[in-house]
């Protein structure tokens, strides 16, 4: 073991990709493959009242059409089991929505059998702001649901609340309150490498599934419960993934692909060109966060009410775990007595946002570091200085209770002034993450 | 319309039937399962399909089949002799110029080509020849580096 501890290991695949030996999903070529392509919703929310695919199956080289009906288990995936994987009640609910998928010869043909599909459909009003959407009487993205927000807590609680002390307490305490609006954009990861499934039987009548997926035992245990076949029925082949970022924790062709391939029997290949990727893909959601900071006149913050909204889009994906996460992280590294915050997670007729990198806790992040300027902006202190004071030294509670245990921020803090070239006054310096009685 | 394309690839001869919209990358990748020249974006804006044409970089996805009519083209197989890795392939390795690898074949092809143009490569001069092929792991330091010493060790 000591032969690789503090030395630089070159990748195990390294010398593969240099050489372009490396084999990706989109590589692989099986004889007598089809192509998959997928009919999606042209609006934005509606309701489907008539689909005639007899034209389209006219095109010679077209397979057929796989639709909801075809889904021998649930047409229902995710971490919260809540995205369809064809629409299963003639509603679609965001623009791009899958419908039904064709198999043809050739990706010419199956774009051709798309164009000629007859598609009735009554258009809805859409709801895309999350405020918007909270209004009473707005247009329901779930005709079933009782209002727009996701139910964090059955039955019916639709707010996340994290608690530490009595924090109008702590405001009374303050010298100064500060306050903010801060929010944050819809995001796409862009891999180099879209989103591409290859599906085929084994010469055993398996299902084999060759995946990009990051999140793959999870999703095998989704796609089980989607074709209705055993784990040992489904070979799910990955490892090789020309980058995800968060966004291939969510399926986005596997199912499909094993759904042409139970259907039709013929090996498929189903990939996204890189518009379909943007356009249809899971995003990293907007945020908005309203900050309240209470602070006395040394710096020493008192108080903190964060509220958070989250645009899920049309399904939940992964935003309401996201957003536990970003409610629990967005005081950011410091200490105050008490806090409150208050977070949710609303469904507007946007694609579906879900996992990114840093998984919604950097965007509490980002609001709470403007805003901890903004304070010390209010204060006239030094950014630094206001940092320093109140960084989260070992013992410290955060708002769930938990305990700080090798705490670094002030460390990092002296390093980065360091490497910055920038001398920080001794008072600063002295400071220590072991303990605050130290400053 | 079909038609047959004859060409040159990594120095051997090779003919295809092609269709008249048919790209150099369609071409490459689905009839002479030459994979290392990725479809990234298939709209010549990421570089992850680049190969060398007659000597010069080009973005395959963007270059019709039909031009390549007599000519010579090299992708990422063709960069290495006898299984053997060429000094920059080698730099790629050992500086972590790679992380999912999807990228790592187009850059190889126009960093070969901007080495045999200019063999000492200011830091600016490589950023600006690299600037058509995206990277979005975030090599481009280890990218760079390992292209400045293969100019390096080419002295």
């Amino acid at each position: 073991m000591n032969q690789y501890i503090g030395k630089a290991m070159p990748r195990y695949d390294a010398q593969g990709q240099v050489s372009g030996k490396v084999r990706y999903v989109d590589d692989i070529k099986v004889p007598g493959m089809k192509c998959v392509k997928v009919l999606r919703s042209p609006v934005h929310k509606g309701v489907i009242r008539g689909l005639d695919f007899s034209k389209a199956m006219a095109v010679p080289g077209v397979v057929g059409f796989v639709t909801a009906q075809d889904i021998p288990g649930k047409n229902a995936y995710g971490r919260f089991q809540d995205m369809p994987v064809l629409a299963p009640d003639n509603r679609v609910r965001y623009r791009g929505e899958p419908i039904a998928a064709v198999v043809a010869v050739d990706q010419d043909t199956a774009l051709e059998a798309l164009s000629l599909v007859e598609m009735d459909i009554e258009e809805q009003t859409p709801v895309f702001d999350m405020f918007e959407a909270m209004k009473p009487g707005a247009p329901l993205v779930r005709h079933d649901s009782k209002s727009n927000l996701w139910v964090h807590y059955p039955p019916d609680i639709t707010e996340v609340t994290m608690v530490k002390g009595q924090v109008d307490q702590g405001m009374a305490q303050a010298d100064q309150v500060i306050e903010g609006r801060y929010s944050t954009g819809v995001q796409d990861h862009v891999p180099m490498e879209s989103n591409v499934s290859v599906a085929y039987r084994d010469e055993m009548g398996r299902l084999v599934i060759h995946t990009v997926s990051q999140t793959i035992y999870a999703h095998l245990g989704m796609l089980c419960a989607i074709l209705a076949m055993p784990m040992s029925q489904i070979r799910y082949i990955g490892g090789q993934v020309g980058g995800a970022f968060g966004g291939k924790n969510d399926i986005h062709t596997d199912h499909i692909a094993a759904l042409a391939v139970l259907k039709f029997g013929y090996p498929v290949k189903y990939r996204l060109t890189r518009e379909e990727d943007l356009q249809f893909t899971t995003k990293r959601g907007a945020f908005v966060l309203d900050f309240k900071t209470g602070v006395k006149k040394d710096g020493r913050l008192t108080a903190c009410r964060i509220d958070i909204w989250h645009d899920t889009g049309a399904y939940a994906g992964m935003s309401p775990y996201g957003l536990e996460k970003c409610a629990m992280f967005a005081p950011g590294p410091y200490d105050f007595p008490h806090i409150k915050v208050t977070a949710r997670t609303i469904f507007t007729n946007r694609p579906i946002s879900s996992s990114m990198r840093g998984f919604s806790v950097i965007n509490g992040q980002v609001a709470s570091e403007i805003h901890m300027n903004r304070v010390a902006e209010a204060l006239g202190m030094d950014p630094w200085e206001l940092r320093f004071v109140n960084a989260w030294r070992d013992g410290d509670h955060g708002v769930t209770g938990y305990k700080v245990r090798g705490a670094g921020a002030l460390e990092a803090m002296k390093k980065a002034a360091e490497l910055a070239g920038i001398k920080l006054p001794e008072k600063l310096m002295s400071m220590s993450s072991r303990g605050r009685q130290a400053s | 319309m079909t038609h047959i394309l004859s060409f040159t690839l990594n120095g051997a001869p090779v003919q295809a039937l092609v269709k008249t919209s048919d790209s150099l990358l369609d071409v490459l990748r689905e009839k002479l399962d030459v994979t290392s020249p990725k479809r990234g974006c298939d709209s010549g804006d990421c570089g992850a399909c680049t190969v060398m044409l007659e000597g010069k970089a080009v973005r395959a996805c963007l270059t019709c089949a039909l031009t390549v009519e007599g000519k010579q083209v090299v992708t990422v197989e063709g960069l290495s002799h006898n299984g053997k890795l060429q000094p920059l392939q080698e730099a790629f390795v050992s500086h972590g110029g790679s992380q999912c690898g999807f990228c790592t074949s187009g850059m190889l092809v126009s960093a070969t080509a901007l080495l045999a143009k200019n063999p000492h490569p200011q830091r600016h001069e490589i950023a600006q020849e690299m600037s058509g092929n995206l990277c979005r792991c975030g090599c481009y330091e280890e990218i760079t580096q390992a292209i400045l010493d293969t100019a390096r060790k080419g002295d």
